[in-house]
């Protein structure tokens, strides 16, 4: 207890804390509507593309900031996107095979180029988040996402859910779909760009993903989904920090490991009443 | 259905608002209507006129359209030529209130995590806003589409993917009853109902005519079409007949609506 107090003293570990805080809360808030819209496995591929984003511009440019990776990233995840939709609407492929294909194609590419990428940048901290270097600057964007994402997500969350539970009903109703999907895509963006610096391209769909998920197992209230998750995301990723920096180990892989454990635990949980309540029926 | 030209914007919550009143009569219109998804053309020539205070059941085989001329009255698919008008008012302009639409149940996200009242709540969202609080009023409406559906008590508090296929069905009805829409718009309402539910529907669509609602749905069955319905379309890509049950079920048109494959 004492460590963590006197941890608390310097400035990096404080900063650590607050942007988990902040990127696992947006996280686990959007994480209930990514569990909704069942896009898991798009937003897995899509934070996959990351990687060979990076390495590409590492290759053009010579250097590794953050301007450039996320340049990079969004490119690489535009291009894999919008080539998934294309092949879908002329042929009668589902957008699933098509996205599987063009992600491990770029995950590939990107694997075989790393040895070329030259940078005096560590590029496995940037795979791995970030979350240790965190500067005001980033906490202050990461301030910006959850503002947007509560504000919006709240202001619109009627229309929102219309449209993820049937769309032809919520646009017989009255719901400008087509906008509210606009939102979503916005809201996931922005959690998976914030997840990307503190667990990395590779992991940040875990961020994006469990907390809902676990959340889920218990409530058959759509409103704790959102709540619940942010809570849940915001809590495991300040554990994890409080956890993995002492014991110098990498904080991205941590917080899904954490988020993974409690899964696990919320599974077992529910579960074992499950079956104590048969029994006993 | 991925060739489908869904429309979905430039529509705001209550757009247009023709209060059902005793007496009042407002009239649907589909002039000419042709659909076509890419190069195959679905609905060809359709005109039909109906009012409020009467209901209209589309019969036809798999693939006639209509499934896709529900969607166009309730104007989630831009015709290729036509128009479609209610109470003189474009049916885009109506979405938000005028119309509820009931779709066919694997469309739906069976897994949300919503009660079956959460479900029925939905349908107020229309009359609410994006922001508007729940009134006395909206729960009356809620708690009588329940009542009406026998969805009430604890069957309210039921997560729908626990609901069996007839449940999830009353329980959409419920949702498209709270909302007190003017129009319903229903695709295969009775799929999945046993017999009692299925009288129980029929009854109750009766009642919503008569409280000069108009009822549109596709159908399968012709022996219980008489006591639901006050007039039939028969249809199979173009409009095989239209009219009173009576005169339209004739033997001739029945083969012209189900022993050819396409008429288009």
């Amino acid at each position: 207890m004492s460590d963590l107090l006197q941890m608390l003293d310097m400035p990096f570990f404080r900063r650590a804390l607050a942007a988990a805080a902040l990127i696992g809360f947006t996280n686990g808030f959007v994480s209930g509507f990514v569990l909704l819209r069942r896009s898991s496995l798009t937003l897995s591929a899509l934070s996959h593309t990351l990687l060979p984003g990076i390495v590409v511009v590492v290759l053009i440019t010579g250097v590794l900031n953050q301007a450039g990776a996320f340049t990079g990233a969004l490119l690489a995840s535009l291009i894999v996107g919008i080539a998934s939709i294309t092949v879908t609407r002329y042929t009668r492929l589902p957008q699933s095979t098509a996205i599987a294909i063009f992600y491990t194609a770029a995950v590939a590419l990107g694997v075989i180029l790393i040895p070329y990428a030259h940078t005096s940048q560590n590029l496995e901290q940037w795979l791995f988040g970030t979350i240790q270097t965190m500067g005001d600057t980033d906490l202050k964007v990461f301030f910006g996402i959850a503002c947007f994402t509560l504000m919006s997500s709240t202001l619109f969350m009627r229309p929102l859910l219309l449209t993820l539970f049937e769309p032809n009903v919520a646009a017989v109703q009255g719901v400008n779909v087509r906008r509210m999907n606009y939102l979503l895509y916005t809201l996931m963006i922005f959690a998976l760009m914030a997840s990307f610096q503190a667990v990395g391209p590779i992991l940040s769909i875990g961020l994006l993903v469990a907390p809902g998920a676990i959340i889920s197992l218990f409530t058959n209230n759509t409103k704790w989904l959102f709540w619940g998750g942010g809570i849940i995301g915001c809590v495991a990723a300040v554990l994890a920090v409080i956890i993995s920096i002492p014991l110098n180990i990498p904080t991205g892989p941590a917080i899904v490991l954490v988020l993974g454990t409690l899964f696990l635990l919320a599974y077992i949980s529910v579960t074992s009443r499950k079956f104590h309540s048969n029994t006993s029926s | 259905m991925k060739h489908l030209i869904i429309l979905q914007e430039g529509v705001e919550m209550s757009n247009c608002k023709h209060v059902h009143t005793e007496g009042q009569t407002h009239q649907l219109l589909v002039n000419n209507l042709e659909v076509a998804y890419r190069s195959d053309t679905v609905l060809k020539d359709i005109n039909l006129s109906a009012h409020c205070g009467s209901s209209l059941a589309l019969v036809g085989p798999n693939g006639a359209g209509k499934s896709t001329l529900l969607k166009s009255i309730a104007g989630l698919i831009e015709p290729k030529t036509g128009r479609i008008t209610w109470a003189g008012e474009d049916n885009v302009k109506c979405r938000g209130g005028e119309f509820a639409y009931l779709p066919q149940h694997e469309k739906v996200n069976w897994d949300f995590p919503i009660t079956v009242q959460g479900v029925v709540e939905m349908g107020r969202y229309s009359q609410l806003g994006a922001w508007g609080k729940f009134t006395k009023k909206d729960d009356l409406a809620i708690e009588r589409a329940l009542d009406l559906m026998e969805m009430n008590g604890e069957l309210a508090q039921r997560q729908i993917s626990e609901l069996s296929g007839g449940q999830k069905q009353r329980a959409f009805i419920a949702r498209a009853i709270a909302q007190e829409a003017h129009v319903l718009l229903l695709d295969e309402p009775f799929t999945g109902l046993d017999r009692e539910h299925t009288a129980n529907l029929s009854r109750l669509l009766r009642k919503l005519t008569k409280e000069n609602r108009l009822v549109i749905a596709s159908h399968h069955d012709i022996n219980t079409l008489t006591d639901t319905f006050d007039q039939i379309l028969l249809l199979n890509r173009i409009v095989i007949a239209m009219g009173e049950c009576r005169d339209t079920l004739t033997e001739e048109n029945l083969n012209l609506t189900f022993k050819h494959a396409s008429h288009v």
